[in-house]
């Protein structure tokens, strides 16, 4: 089909809106006389993996470096940077050095989330050694941000009996392991969170951002947490509370009463995806349940980053895509829920995953 | 008057049809040409297409026509890095061939224009190319050359008065659709049925092009037909060299002015630095920095020097770019944003030699031209 020129130039323009840099935010203000627009980028799940002496991964490493190789170029610059957690795949301290390094080359304050392969080996202790604390809060014009480690787990199964370290870290992240154990923010950082929360007035909006989502999906790929819940019931009295979480390598959005849910992507790989992509030695974590994935040919397709705008204390997310469209998650004042700008209506519906 | 009105030697005229929707008959190995419904071929309008591509009076100092760049007697190309406009001006990229660019779906190597039509209006009044202030000089001359009246009459049947840009385009744009050639040794092989029309080291590169090689998933070879293109954007690290630890500056600086109103066309063939923004200059897409459009590799012995700022001029070294994953010497930096497509793949010697005879083999016969190794040796 070929278009005329009008269409194309409607067709471009249309792009332009989903895909050009969301940099010019509405006027409008939040927060009671504290009307102040910012935007912050988010990159998650990098997976940096050591192979032997300097070497590593090379298709992880394009991914984190293609991220901030773009995010780099964001005029006017994000307010700061959130990192979603896993930047190493088995939580060495090569491997978090090595992702720190490359790191090193954004522009920008960045706040880290702690994710499960950065901690499972020493328990976050290199983690934490670099990085400071794994949960915290901060105010940022006017929002309040909260950083939650979600990825504790019961402590008979952190503590024992394990041969080495590195076998509980692999044991946790295998996907579908009978012998796994689910997430949680566990009680000494829910009371932690339960006396931050206490001190914020119930018209701040509040962004809590974890690893894994602070609400229950699947629990064989521990798309899950276990007090998710209990969280939860802590935000219930703000008029605006907001949950960025990654783990999943997907794009998700839900919304459970006045709490919104946004997924962030990964720079390594999406999930799900196919055995098709195994075309070579493959460095993914085994699979059981495969689904199509747009473009095997592109190691970057279906991963990517995200800008995301807090023009009205509630978030916008604006996934940056490569090889692929970008996509738009914004809240929708009307129907009080998150809506995805592309594909929201049925006639334009992405066609559901069908096994092949 | 200057005007040729003879065919281009060398390039095989399709049939053509009276029928404004009925697509024209296509060459072994090619789809049937896609003729837009308002602007129909007729052997008259093609005629003026021709002349008016030929015609050097349409730049500043009368020396340079769409031939200039797109020159017949060499694969409508230049065998150029990148292209001399008037007064030997240069820009910062290389002339795509013309021939089959009527399968195209965008236009120019950042595809800022969507079609053949809008394409063909920018040159003139580029300031490194045609160098025109605007397009009056087109409009008068074809308002007043007794040829192009009696033609435009014929074939627009508009009055001299009444001529507009579109008659231009349109006219220049059905000439370009009868620049169509495939029927290459290749075509015969695997279309045609012919086992003998490749050499073994052709077959064994085919093999490389869809397997090792990873050529065939951008270079598009379709069951039946092979355009060579997915017409999709990719950043395949070339000219990164150059811009290296200025991307931010450059795209900031580039943003504003095009804000400012600055316009693309111009930008990025007289700003060298900007020019390496590729696609992104005009969608300001973040995940298109650098890509560029992934061109035909049909008749590319006839068509060196290679990508979009002409930097390599062999294909010997095209294939060891590719080798290396996106860059030729193995201590030059790679791109940050270079596509998720780009990697090592690892090739022997042979294969890159036989790699490289595939890609003599899609050279189609009776398009002029000089094999790029005798370009090199020159």
């Amino acid at each position: 089909m070929r278009m005329n020129r009008r269409q194309f130039l409607k067709a471009g323009g249309a792009l332009l809106a989903a895909g050009a840099l969301p940099v010019s935010v509405v006027e409008a203000s939040f927060g009671r006389a504290r009307p102040e627009n910012f935007t912050f980028a988010y990159i998650s799940d990098s997976h940096i993996t050591h192979l032997k002496g300097s070497e590593f991964v090379r298709n992880w490493d394009r991914g984190l470096i293609r991220a901030i190789s773009e995010c780099n170029l964001l005029t006017p610059r994000p307010d700061f940077i959130l990192y979603g957690g896993d930047l190493a795949q088995l939580g060495m301290p090569e491997e978090i050095d090595h992702a720190l390094d490359l790191m090193g080359g954004l522009r920008g304050k960045v706040h880290y989330v702690m994710g499960e392969h950065d901690y499972y080996l020493d328990l976050g202790d290199h983690w934490r050694k670099r990085l400071g604390p794994d949960h915290y809060s901060f105010d940022h014009k006017g929002v309040h941000f909260v950083v939650l480690n979600s990825i504790l787990t019961y402590d008979p199964w952190t503590h024992g009996p394990w041969d080495t370290p590195m076998a509980r870290m692999k044991a946790m992240a295998r996907l579908d392991n009978p012998k796994g154990s689910p997430f949680m923010v566990g009680a000494a950082q829910r009371q932690w969170l339960r006396q931050d929360l206490d001190r914020v007035n119930r018209r701040t909006p509040v962004v809590v951002v974890s690893h894994s989502p602070l609400q229950r999906i699947f629990k064989g790929w521990n798309f899950w947490t276990e007090d998710a819940e209990e969280i939860q019931a802590l935000l219930k009295r703000f008029k605006k509370a907001t949950v960025l979480y990654g783990h999943v390598h997907q794009i998700q959005y839900n919304q459970i009463g006045n709490i919104s849910f946004h997924a962030v992507m990964a720079t390594a790989w999406p999930w799900p995806y196919p055995s098709s992509y195994a075309q070579a030695e493959s460095h993914l974590p085994k699979l059981t349940i495969e689904m199509n994935r747009a473009d095997p040919f592109f190691e970057r397709d279906a991963t990517g980053w995200q800008l995301i705008n807090l023009h009205t204390g509630k978030v916008d997310m604006h996934y940056l895509l490569p090889e692929n469209r970008n996509r738009s998650v914004v809240f929708d004042h009307r129907l009080k829920r998150p809506i995805d700008q592309r594909y929201r209506s049925g006639a334009d519906r992405i066609p559901p995953q069908i096994h092949f | 008057m200057g005007v040729r009105w003879s065919p281009p030697a060398g390039v095989m005229f399709v049939g053509l049809v009276a029928s404004s929707l009925a697509p024209l008959a296509a060459p072994l190995g090619l789809p049937p040409v896609p003729i837009p419904a308002d602007n129909p071929q007729t052997p008259a309008k093609i005629a003026l297409g021709e002349a008016l591509f030929n015609d050097p009076r349409f730049s500043a100092d009368g020396q340079v026509s769409c031939a200039t760049c797109h020159d017949p007697a060499k694969a409508f190309t230049d065998n150029l890095p990148v292209s001399k406009g008037f007064r030997d001006m240069t820009g910062t990229r290389n002339a795509p061939t013309v021939i089959n660019s009527a399968y195209l779906r965008t236009l120019f190597w950042d595809g800022r224009e969507p079609d053949l039509e809008g394409q063909s209006k920018q040159p003139p009044v580029n300031p490194v190319e045609g160098g025109l202030a605007d397009h009056q000089t087109i409009l008068r001359i074809m308002r007043n050359d007794p040829a192009y009246v009696k033609a435009i009459r014929e074939v627009f049947q508009v009055e001299p008065a009444a001529v507009t840009l579109k008659h231009f385009a349109q006219a220049v744009a059905s000439f370009q659709r009868t620049l169509v050639a495939g029927d290459s040794p290749f075509d015969r092989y695997f279309y045609g049925g012919d086992k003998t029309a490749m050499s073994q080291s052709a077959i064994r590169g085919l093999a490389v092009f869809t397997g090792q090689g990873r050529c065939v998933s951008c270079h598009v070879i379709e069951q039946t037909q092979a355009l060579f293109t997915d017409n999709r954007f990719h950043n395949i690290g070339v000219g990164f060299k150059h811009i290296r630890g200025k991307e931010e500056e450059i795209a900031a600086r580039f943003l504003a002015a095009k804000k400012s109103g600055a316009d693309v066309d111009v930008t990025v063939l007289t700003d060298p630095d900007a020019s390496e923004l590729g696609r992104f200059a005009v969608t300001e897409n973040l995940t298109q920095v650098g890509s560029f459009k992934t061109p035909t590799l049909r008749n590319i012995d006839l068509t060196a020097p290679y990508m979009h700022d002409g930097s390599l001029q062999t294909l010997e070294d095209v294939v060891e770019f590719y080798d290396h994953g996106g860059r030729l010497d193995l201590d030059d930096p790679l791109s940050g944003f270079l596509s998720g497509g780009i990697r090592p793949l690892g090739l022997s010697d042979e294969q890159e030699a036989d790699l490289i005879a595939f890609l003599k083999s899609l050279t189609s016969p009776n398009v002029a031209g000089t094999p790029s190794s005798a370009l090199a040796s020159q």
